[in-house]
């Protein structure tokens, strides 16, 4: 047994340690398995077919070809640190791990190795201070932004006046869940509507509790925090007590078409937030005819064009542009993770270059700056037409209320700066 | 031939007691760990560290811990996980309370509350056994993991539930935090989990370790020939709660840095480390070390043999993983109930008998 497992290590190590080839190297710290999996594979498969699409169309970013090295996660962060751990010596020049746990295990540990992370409308929302959080961006909009954005779509359909009304929150019982409650609780003060919180349990299949309370309190709106197999309990419960759909808005992780499919036409009219539209962009035809076509597709190729593919495509356009701009900033085609960094810090993204991309209005128009990494904020309310089944855009993009969160924003980071001895600067 | 008792003489009271009776065996010992102090850590990097040598250290001891319940007083507990927790959160608040403290204190001062929580947990054992004792202990751990995420005190009001090693140093050196070097996280965890090993080992041979035996084997005749359940059942649960407070701690400060209670003190954890001493082998020491490499290596061999090797989706690699290291279990419970510890037994009586075996 000795002589295995030692035969084992040494193979193991001698894998561990290849060489670097030179090569943009992204990591996808993917999770096609476990409850989270419905979620996780449709946003990987995007993210690796628009890198595989710059590859074959262009040759990889300003020339130079782009490697991806996917690690699966499972959702869980002791995969998630050895994923990073055995990914990062490979080069790596952006992190995206598509969960706020590992978000919070590889801020200090990517802070120190000077490589930046991108999450995408997730992770810790203060990192939207980038002077304190140097290497971490979640542009184009965060959590805090998406509970501001949900109740100012509220105001909207209560002409401006939510006093006297009550909020549910059906929350996912993890940092990830828990991330809005300040907000939300700051908004309920200033507006005068009642939060009432209900949290959920890893994995999210066990909801009889909270629907039962939702169908004896009978809240006037519920929000829910949700991701994975959570989703899809949910909106069966809300169908199952008769809880009026079009009061139901999920964040923009609990708005896929898996989500609400499983509910069949009892989930009509369900609503989401969500960071970027979903429509029939010519990028898609592009990676369909020199992605797919060419037997390259991640995964089986069944999600193109799904919510969350589409968003794991917008991801993967924010990397490529950052690295580009790092490229232009720096000179050289060959960038490290310090310059994608600052590629990140000086991205602007406009409506001009999305529709040179193929994909005019997928996302809000933003600037990213040394200070400010969280973008815009904006988000849209999309509702689901079983019928048809299709998710359909409701609003155009709504901006949430900064004069909440930016105080809240200012506070948390400033205890995390001085829980870590950071004096908050640029770089 | 070199693997014998014979010509090995015993000159003292001393010597006649030592752990290990064989010459052999005891050179063994000495090799392994001057190997493990003296020479991986100058070899050691951070992904050989953190993916490797760091979880394979803490879950041994966390295994040590509940073989000393389970595998030497018999006692079912489903609440690892929970108490792992435990050690954690207290390590955190003690980490957060007194900066100025040493983090080893902390530590070993959270193996001290883990025990005290163990034991006040452990004394449904005094009325209840087996399966019974088990869901007593499957309450402690949903309600710890519920308590943590409950009470916002535990993790200092944060807005995310999760809690977040500040860094700390020993001698100097940064054990905490991001800017750790990966042998001075591969160190701390040796040296704890050295002094526990050494600890549980010693306890096992004395009177407080036959105790338990005594208990595990039948608590009937043990009372009936003097053994106290009460003294022994509630030491029991609290040593072995304060491993397990020990390996909580440092799961939480020296190898994730942050956690949150629900996913990573959930119910499969403790599920993870009754599974480490099944395989490994119950009540054995060196059954709690084989289990945790089989149980931490295991899957990164099969990952870097499916997916670096071999090239295949990570998807299918995943469930591949689940079901061979299923299969192994399974392979494992059929072939050698008693674990790999047997197997170590068995070569070793094999051994004695090399090369002429009659």
């Amino acid at each position: 047994m000795k002589t295995k497992t030692l035969a084992a290590m040494a193979l193991a190590g001698a894998i561990a340690s290849g060489p670097a080839m030179a090569d943009l190297v992204i990591p996808d710290l993917s999770y096609r398995t476990g409850p989270y999996a419905a979620g996780g594979t449709p946003f990987s498969d995007g993210y690796q077919d628009y890198f595989n699409l710059l590859n074959a169309r262009d040759g990889g970013i300003g020339g130079e070809a782009v490697r991806i090295v996917e690690c699966e996660t499972g959702y869980n962060t002791e995969k998630g640190v050895e994923c990073y751990e055995s990914t990062k010596g490979e080069g790596a020049l952006i992190y995206q791990p598509l969960s706020t746990g590992i978000t919070y295990q590889i801020i200090p540990k990517a802070t120190a190795d000077q490589i930046p992370i991108h999450t995408m409308g997730y992770g810790r929302t203060s990192a939207a201070n980038g002077e304190v959080f140097n290497w971490v961006f979640n542009y184009p909009a965060n959590y805090w932004d998406a509970a501001s954005v949900a109740v100012n779509y509220l105001l909207d359909q209560n002409s401006g006046d939510l006093n006297g009304k009550t909020i549910a929150l059906v929350y996912h019982n993890s940092a990830y869940g828990k991330e809005p409650i300040r907000t939300l609780e700051a908004l309920s003060e200033m507006h005068g509507f009642e939060l009432s919180q209900l949290a959920v349990d890893h994995p999210g299949q066990e909801q009889k509790s909270q629907w039962l309370q939702i169908r004896r309190e009978r809240p006037d709106y519920v929000l829910m925090w949700g991701w994975g197999v959570m989703n899809q309990v949910a909106v069966q419960e809300a169908a199952n007590i008769n809880f009026p759909m079009e009061n139901f808005i999920g964040n923009w992780w609990a708005g896929a078409e898996h989500d609400v499919t499983p509910a069949g036409a009892s989930a009509n009219g369900y609503k989401s937030l969500n960071m970027n539209r979903v429509i029939d962009y010519p990028v898609l035809a592009e990676i369909q005819s020199m992605v797919h076509d060419a037997g390259n597709a991640a995964g089986d190729g069944s999600n193109l064009g799904s919510v969350l593919y589409v968003r794991g495509m917008y991801a993967a356009m924010l990397a490529a542009e950052a690295i580009a701009k790092a490229q232009e900033i720096h000179g050289v085609a060959d960038v490290t993770p310090a310059m994608v960094r600052d590629g990140m810090a000086a991205l602007e993204v406009t409506e001009a270059r999305m529709e040179a991309l193929g994909m005019a209005g997928i996302g809000p128009e933003f600037s990213v700056s040394c200070q400010n990494h969280g973008g815009s904020g904006q988000g849209i309310v999309q509702q689901w037409n079983a019928s048809a089944g299709a998710w359909e855009p409701l609003t155009d993009f709504i901006s949430p209320d900064k004069s909440v969160i930016e105080p809240l924003i200012a506070e948390d980071s400033a205890a995390f700066a001085s829980e870590n001895n950071i004096t908050p600067g640029c770089l | 031939m070199f693997y014998r008792e014979a010509g090995d003489f015993k000159t003292s009271y001393h010597a006649d007691n030592h752990t290990f009776p064989i010459k052999f065996d005891r050179i063994g010992f000495w090799v392994t760990m001057a190997i493990a102090f003296a020479v991986i850590p100058f070899f050691i990097n951070d992904y050989w560290a953190n993916a490797i040598f760091v979880p394979f250290l803490i879950y041994a001891i966390a295994a040590i811990g509940l073989n000393i319940l389970t595998g030497y007083c018999g006692q079912v507990s489903l609440g690892t996980g929970g108490f792992m927790a435990v050690g954690a959160y207290a390590c955190y608040k003690l980490m957060t309370a007194f900066p100025d403290v040493s983090i080893v204190i902390h530590i070993v001062l959270a193996g001290g509350i883990t025990a005290a929580v163990g034991a006040a947990f452990g004394l449904p054992s005094l009325r209840i056994k087996g399966f019974y004792l088990a869901v007593a202990t499957l309450a402690a751990q949903f309600f710890l993991v519920w308590l943590f995420n409950k009470v916002s005190w535990f993790y200092n009001y944060s807005a995310s539930g999760q809690i977040n090693a500040p860094e700390r140093f020993v001698a100097g050196i940064a054990v905490t935090g991001p800017n750790t070097a990966p042998w001075a996280q591969y160190m701390i965890c040796l040296i704890f989990l050295t002094a526990c090993a050494l600890l549980a080992r010693n306890l096992t041979r004395g009177t407080i370790g036959r105790s338990w035996m005594a208990i595990r084997d039948m608590d009937i005749a043990a009372e009936i020939i003097g053994v106290n359940p009460l003294k022994a059942k509630l030491t029991a649960f609290a040593v072995s709660s304060f491993f397990i407070g020990i390996s909580g701690a440092l799961f939480f400060a020296v190898y994730l840095g942050a956690v949150e209670v629900g996913e990573a003190f959930g119910i499969q954890k403790s599920f993870l480390v009754l599974f480490m001493i099944i395989i490994g082998g119950l009540g054995s020491i060196f059954g709690s070390f084989a289990g945790a490499a089989f149980l931490v290596l295991l899957p990164v061999l099969l990952k870097v043999i499916g997916v670096d090797l071999l090239g295949w989706p990570t998807d299918l690699v995943a469930h591949f993983q689940l079901v061979i290291i299923g299969a192994l279990i399974m392979f494992f419970l059929i072939k050698e109930p008693h674990g790999l510890a047997q197997l170590w037994r068995l070569a070793k009586e094999k051994l004695r008998l090399w090369p002429f075996p009659y």
